[in-house]
Order: C-alpha cells, then structure tokens, then sequence
C-alpha cells in the first residue's frame, strides 16, 4: 500500500531552557496536524535516543500521546542512536505500507540540554559499545576522529580538502530561522579551528541541541483528496552494520549506508541520477564524504572531491545539493529526532515551500539517518506527488 | 551498490581476555580533548585502534607517550587503571597501550 506525508512541522533547533520533552514533541506535532489540516491519528511513533540518560525519561510513546490529547493511541519510542528519528519513520511507513494502520503521526524528540559537558558525553555514550569502546573513554567524535585520521592518511589528504561540506552547510544553515548556527563559516577558518578530536574540529562537528519535528503519514491512493500537495515515500529501507569500527572488514566503507540506499532505490525504481536534493547524516565532514562514497557517487578516497570549489558542487544551485536547510553541522543536531528535521526539510523541497532555501525543481529527495558512524542506516526516497 | 536483500555474515563473536595478541601497530589515533564523566581528569588523552599482530583491531587508550604518536609505531598491551566508579570510588582496570619496549 502506499504511504504519504500530508503533514510536517519542526520546531527551531536551539537550547530549549525552557521546553521539556513533552512541550518539544508537542509543539512539533501541532504544526505538522494543523498543516495537515487532519487530526484521526491511529498510531504515534516517537523518535528519541537518548532520553533515559539525558532526562532520566523513558515511555515517551505515552507521555507524549496524552500531552497531544491523542488519548489511548497505540505509542512507543524507537531507539537506534542518532538514526532513531529514520528508525521510527521506518516503524510508521511499515505500519501504514501493511495496512495495520492507516494514519500515523511521527515525532523526533531530543532534550539535550538537561545536561551539559562531560555529563552529556557520558550520557550520549550508551551508544557506543559498552565493554569495548566507553569502557575505554572513547566518545563518537573521537571514534569519529579514528576513522578520518584513518581516512586522510590512506589517501595523503590535509584538513582543507574536508572544509566544503561545513562552508555549504552553514551557507544553507545561514538562511534557515529555525538552524541552530546561522552565522557563515569564513573560508579558511576550518583547518585553524579548535581540535575536538583530532582531526575532528569544532567546525567539523554538528551541535548537539534541543529540538522536535513531526509528520503525519497516511495510507492508500486518498491522500491528494485530503491535502493539495502530498509527498509519497517512494522507497524506505534501513539496514546495519557492527556497532563497532573495530568489528568491520574495512572501516572506510561504510556498508549500511550503501545497502541501505541501494534497497530504497531499487523499491522507488529510481537511481540516484533522479535525486534533485540529499539530506545527509553530515554529523562529520568524514561521515559525508564516507557516505557519497558508500553511495557510489565517488571513488574510494574521492568522497572529498563533492567538498571542493567550498562546496560549490553540492550548494543549493549545485549538480547536487546536501545539506539544504543547514544540516547537522549547522541546522544542528538534535540526535533522536534529526532524521525527522531532515525528512521535514525533503518534504518542504518537493513542495517547493523551502523559501530561500529551495532547490528549484525538486522532485525526488534522499534523506539518510545514521546512528553511530554507519551502524544503524535508515534510507527513504521521497517524491513529489505528480502534477 | 547492489540492491540485494540483507546480505547475511557469520555471528560475531565478542572478544574474550585470552583472545587477543598482546603486540600490534596504531592503526589510528585521536587526542581525545572533551572527555566523558570519569575521564575528565585524564583529559586530554590518547584514543587509538591498534592493529594486533593477529590482524584484529582493538579500541584502547595509548599510555607512557613520550613524543609524538605516529599511524605504524609499534606499541604492546600494558594493564592500567580506566576510571574509577561510585562514590567509593571503585578503580575500574583494563588494557592500554604503550610504545614497544625493546
């Protein structure tokens, strides 16, 4: 059966002092119900990673179901790290596409601020391998770190070649009110920049942030009779890999990434040449440029080649666009629910609403939500409904 | 890319003291400058996937560094304190590694 997006709605990426969970989620679910002028939802799938360490919250499935007055609805979280927001599109496009349910309202949720510093670090990192990898006092950006150094040293690159994926990214970011980090990167100032995790900098790494997005999605063939301008999910595949890069044949490839897309692809019968904009995991310059390999859109070790000109490959006027409303790196990351944001922005391409961040044209959108660095991939393919 | 179904792989089996070669080489390296709680007083620190002579990769801190810390530099497992747990303060030990003693 087919599964359509008639609502969508995020709430502005920012610290959040005075916004719990349910007033995030809440907010976000409001403005995607109201877009989509419909309120008979049969099931409530929350994206969340890390509400259990970052608030001590768990059960958000039905804390956010009656803070949205949705009464006794069927509600749970899904929990795959930083693809938890792709994880529960995937729950609800499954859902919708076997006929169990037959509306759906989607929320990726993060309250990060509640804790600050090495608290969050530590709290983030229930992610990671408990026995081989926290244990050890590795974090994500500094496995992040592993993996570029790795990266840079196979193929002989410097910092600089890295440095157009964050230029294009807060170019996009600047002209976004709801990215996190609206300010231009000056070029030039990303190989001087603060060393997170070396070669990780502090203008290579996405903010983590407070933030919700939300989605209504509904079966069958009836969706342009309830909205004007419905955006059907053409492909929707998520697939893993080891949790740890110390368990992969080859950590520069990043296989879920590639299978994945591949399965999405091949459902929507579309190849990545029918992409008009991509929504990236962009949590490191490593994981993008990893990612267009893993894609087929680069030789190994040529991922980098997409950041070039400061990114002038992949800006919103671009071969490619990425990234097209900030991505993590300057939209900011809200963990949980950034697979929804990006979702969210597809939407708004394929209905030409992104205002000054539209890609004129759009039709078809990847949007691609990895936890961990490549562990847990989620895939869809939205397009536009025709004319 | 190929558009084939889940592809299928042996059960990985998790790594067992005993199981490992206790030599290997920096495959790759980090210093680690934001740490986690229970890790801030050794900020900042070595993070690094040796590669062991046995061809496996293990994530480990590197200790005893004296220098630089190169990808290829042979380095040898030492056991050493992580971090402690608790408000007693419990030391929680486990592997490191250090650069190869002649």
């Amino acid at each position: 059966m087919s599964v359509s997006i008639i609502g969508a709605g995020m709430v502005p990426v920012r610290e959040h002092w005075s916004k719990g969970i349910c007033e995030l989620g809440g907010e976000a679910a409001a403005i995607a119900l109201d877009d989509a002028g419909f309120s008979n939802i049969d099931a409530l799938y929350i994206g969340n990673a890390y509400s259990a360490t970052y608030s001590r919250q768990t059960q958000l499935g039905s804390l956010i179901a009656q803070h949205c007055g949705l009464g006794s609805v069927e509600s749970f979280t899904c929990e795959a790290g930083d693809a938890s927001g792709g994880a529960a599109l995937r729950a609800a496009y499954l859902a919708l596409a076997a006929g169990a349910v037959r509306s759906a309202l989607v929320i990726g949720v993060e309250k990060a601020t509640d804790i600050v510093g090495s608290g969050r670090l530590a709290a983030r990192n229930v992610s990671l391998d408990a026995d081989f990898e926290a244990v050890n006092g590795a974090t994500l950006t500094a496995l992040a770190g592993l993996l570029m150094r790795r990266y840079m040293h196979e193929y002989e690159l410097d910092l600089s070649q890295f440095e157009g994926f964050s230029l294009n990214a807060h170019r996009n970011g600047a002209r976004n009110p709801l990215a996190m980090f609206r300010k231009p990167l000056r070029p030039g100032a990303f190989a001087k920049a603060p060393m997170l995790s070396d070669p990780v900098s502090l203008f290579d790494s996405a903010p983590d942030a407070d933030g919700a997005a939300a989605l209504v999605l509904v079966s069958g063939e009836h969706s342009a009779d309830l909205v004007p301008n419905p955006v059907d999910i053409v492909g929707s595949a998520l697939r893993t890999d080891s949790l740890m890069l110390q368990d992969r044949a080859d950590i520069l490839r990043l296989e879920a990434v590639s299978s994945s897309a591949a399965a999405a692809l091949a459902q929507a019968n579309l190849t990545l040449a029918d992409v008009d904009v991509m929504e990236l995991h962009d949590a490191y310059t490593i994981l993008t440029a990893l990612s267009l390999e893993a894609l087929g859109l680069s030789e190994r070790g040529g991922g980098c080649s997409w950041s070039q000109d400061d990114g002038r490959r992949i800006a919103l006027d671009g071969d490619l666009p990425i990234s097209s409303f900030g991505g993590l790196k300057s939209r900011g990351n809200p963990n949980g629910a950034t697979g929804i944001y990006q979702t969210v922005e597809a939407v708004l391409q394929l209905r030409g609403e992104a205002g000054d961040n539209q890609v004129a044209g759009a039709k078809h959108a990847l949007a691609q939500s990895i936890g961990g660095l490549g562990a847990t991939v989620a895939t869809h393919i939205l397009s536009a409904a025709p004319d | 890319m190929s558009a084939d179904a889940t592809q299928t792989g042996p059960p990985a089996q998790r790594m067992q003291a005993g199981d490992y070669a206790l030599r290997g080489t920096v495959f790759s390296y980090t210093l680690v400058q934001e740490a986690p709680a229970g890790f801030e007083e050794q900020a900042p620190y070595y993070l690094a996937l040796v590669e062991l002579e046995d061809g496996n990769l293990i994530t480990a801190q590197l200790t005893d560094i004296d220098g630089d810390v190169q990808i290829g530099n042979a380095v040898e497992m030492v056991t050493r304190k992580l971090t402690t747990e608790g408000a007693r303060g419990m030391i929680v030990y486990g592997y490191k590694f250090r650069p190869l003693i002649k």
